[in-house]
């Protein structure tokens, strides 16, 4: 018996260091590819990157046949159509995160509720693309149209509306990353001490004003968190943004214009691209990366202070 | 006590593992056997290019499968320079181009090139205009304008001009062009330059076009996309292969030709241009630009399949030998249901006498 049971713990220590060998190496293989890739494409994008430098984010043509390049209109067109996404989703998802925390509702149908929202990230993109070219756009038309007749001397409205275009794109992009916008909140919002709540209760204040005052000041680092990653999210969607943008290289404000955006412009142009569009193309990607990482890492910094920030309050009694 | 459940852990671990080794190994032996095609396997023909041409080879290819049980062909239609792009690496056994090859390119395929037109097509402005009439004709000067952005109406002076007595609605024009590179922009853009100094000049004839920078013109993938969108979009106008305006039942416009009168996209029409060339050079690469005569549509092309000189696989050489011989043969039936021109006769003998160079 006594045996057995050495043997056991024995054969047991060995699998387990085992496993956790087996866990490091593939933990670094992960890190490995990702490092991988982003010399791969560094390395292909090299050729463009000595050709055209810092004049292609400055330039606006993108012709294959006299091989110049730039991607000017297209990191407006991500920008822009990212911006307009974030609008739609912040006021959306924090309002959905702010019923869903604040005691409004049952807690049952609170879960229930949050489980929809998150399944909206379930849908692929491709799907959220057909929707809004099918759906969003013919929808879209004669409120578009109107707008462009009564308000054409605003920027915003300045053109006709095709159909394809900035505002469809922003539209659905903005639901897309609703539930990135709407779960980061309410992690925030319910990670609000309840005594803060309790003590402004205590002193008066309405639920509202509790809310206005207390809850969302509070919650506010974790809530731009939310807003970052979800902006994050919007520059590298692509499917659906090459089916609703217009692919259309264009700097301008107006809302109702096509546009593309630098995904947009990989996916289109990749399955055709000779060497030296393969390599613009590239630099282009290299371009993409380095934004969408840019808002990663500054939505990251911003969740962690605001965890930090919420700690100290919890610390200070 | 313990013991068990551990071992019965590294037991089911490893009889997984065993599975799993043991399922790649199979996949692994089984990969060569189908492509390579050896004794009883099925051959199998990879091709990639052109989606101007797809439907007809989809169709020609998937009945060619039934007639031969042997042989059977994967073509993916990812477009024309793509599948040049294929057929340089060697990733596929046949590729297909809109624009044929450049010189260039040949020379970096290692097994040479043979260019086989298979059929013809049309480039249709296919449109979407509501309440318009039964009939838009355009004048040279029309379709080239409204490409190059410069009509943005379609009660336009100068496309009522060539439609008098219809009455046309005072619609804002959404120009859909292709987003990505494409054989079907190629043969328009030759038509283009060729009738139209301007767009010669600015725009010149290529896979891609840097197409006008205004915010009525919009961007689609592949033929399909140009006319999902053109079925979407009140006011569109883009230019197709026929065929997909055909599926799509979309109206199309009547073209003016090089002798003035205007012509209907159709097969007797289609024909008419591809017999107004008659000296074909020996690399059976002819362009029709702007045929000549009252009853040719303006935009005609072939398009080519491409296969190399030569083929290591004997099984894929007689493969490639038949499949030609059925598109040719046989498959010329079907071309006009599906919204193609049958090739002439005269061509016919002539691609069928290019394949001897397929060895």
């Amino acid at each position: 018996m006594k045996n057995t049971i050495g043997t056991s713990l024995k054969f047991e220590r060995t699998i387990d260091s085992a496993f956790r060998r087996v866990c490091w190496t593939l933990a670094l293989l992960t890190i490995l590819l990702g490092g991988l890739i982003v010399f791969e494409i560094f390395y292909h994008a090299t050729p463009a990157i000595k050709k055209y430098g810092f004049s292609f984010l400055t330039s606006s043509q993108w012709d294959p046949a006299n091989e110049a390049y730039g991607v000017l209109p297209e990191i407006w067109g991500t920008f822009y159509s990212s911006v307009l996404a974030l609008i739609v989703a912040g006021l959306l998802g924090v309002s959905v995160a702010i019923w869903l925390t604040q005691n409004f509702l049952p807690s049952r149908v609170e879960w229930f509720l949050k489980t929809v929202v998150e399944l909206l990230a379930a849908i692929p993109s491709v799907v959220y693309g057909l929707w809004g070219f099918y759906y969003v756009i013919p929808m879209l038309r004669p409120f578009a149209g109107w707008l462009h007749e009564q308000f054409s001397w605003v920027p915003f409205f300045s053109t006709p509306f095709t159909g394809p275009g900035i505002l469809p794109a922003a539209l659905v992009l903005g639901i897309m990353i609703l539930p990135t916008v709407a779960s980061i909140s309410r992690d925030a919002l319910s990670a609000v001490p309840s005594r803060l709540k309790e003590a402004a209760m205590g002193l008066g204040a309405t639920r509202w004003e509790v809310i206005w005052k207390v809850v969302l000041p509070t919650a506010s680092r974790g809530i731009g968190a939310a807003l970052v990653l979800g902006f994050g999210r919007a520059i590298g969607e692509t499917m659906a943004l090459a089916m609703l943008a217009g692919n259309s290289s264009r700097l301008t404000l107006s809302l109702l214009s096509p546009s593309n955006t630098l995904a947009a412009r990989l996916a289109n142009q990749f399955p055709e691209a000779g060497p030296s569009e393969a390599s613009a193309l590239m630099f282009a990607a290299l371009v993409l990366m380095a934004l969408s990482l840019s808002a990663n890492v500054f939505g990251v910094v911003i969740n962690l202070r605001a965890r930090y920030k919420l700690a100290r309050v919890g610390v200070a009694r | 006590m313990k013991i068990d459940p551990m071992r019965r852990l590294v037991l089911s671990l490893l009889v997984l593992s065993c599975a799993f080794v043991a399922g790649c190994a199979k996949n692994e032996s089984g990969s060569p056997s189908s492509s390579s095609g050896s004794s009883a396997a099925r051959t199998k023909l990879q091709g990639s290019g052109a989606s101007f041409p797809a439907p007809l080879y989809l169709r020609w290819f998937k009945d060619y499968e039934k007639e031969s049980s042997t042989v059977y062909v994967d073509y993916q239609a990812k477009g024309s320079g793509a599948g040049i792009q294929d057929l340089i690496n060697e990733t596929v056994d046949f590729a297909a181009s809109d624009a044929a090859m450049t010189a260039e390119e040949i020379a970096k395929v290692k097994n040479g090139v043979v260019m086989l037109p298979m059929t013809a097509g049309k480039v249709v402005l296919a449109y979407n205009l509501p309440n318009g009439p039964a009939e838009v004709k355009l004048s040279r000067e029309a379709y080239c304008k409204i490409l190059m952005g410069e009509i943005t109406k379609w009660n336009d002076p100068v496309i009522a001009a060539c439609n008098s007595g219809a009455t046309l609605p005072d619609v804002a024009i959404t120009v859909v062009v292709r987003s990505d590179s494409s054989g079907t922009t190629h043969v328009f853009s030759t038509h283009l330059s060729a009738v139209n100094p301007q767009w010669k000049e600015k725009y010149g004839i290529n896979k891609t076009i840097n197409w006008p920078n205004v915010s009525h013109l919009v961007k689609a993938p592949k033929n399909d996309g140009v006319m999902a969108l053109v079925k979407q979009t009140p006011g569109a106008i883009g230019y197709v292969e026929y065929g997909f305006a055909l599926q799509t039942k979309q109206p199309v416009a009547t073209l003016e030709n090089q002798s003035g009168s205007y012509v209907k996209p159709t097969t007797q029409s289609g024909q008419a241009s591809l017999a107004s060339v008659t000296d074909v050079p020996e690399d059976l690469v002819v362009w029709i630009a702007d045929p000549v005569g009252a009853d040719c549509y303006p935009i005609v092309s072939y398009t080519w399949l491409l296969c190399y000189q030569k083929y290591s696989d004997p099984a894929k050489l007689k493969a490639v030998h038949n499949l030609v011989d059925y598109c040719v043969g046989e498959g010329q039936s079907i071309s006009e249901s599906i919204g193609y021109i049958p090739l002439p006769p005269s061509m016919i003998e002539k691609v069928r006498a290019a394949t001897a160079k397929i060895q």
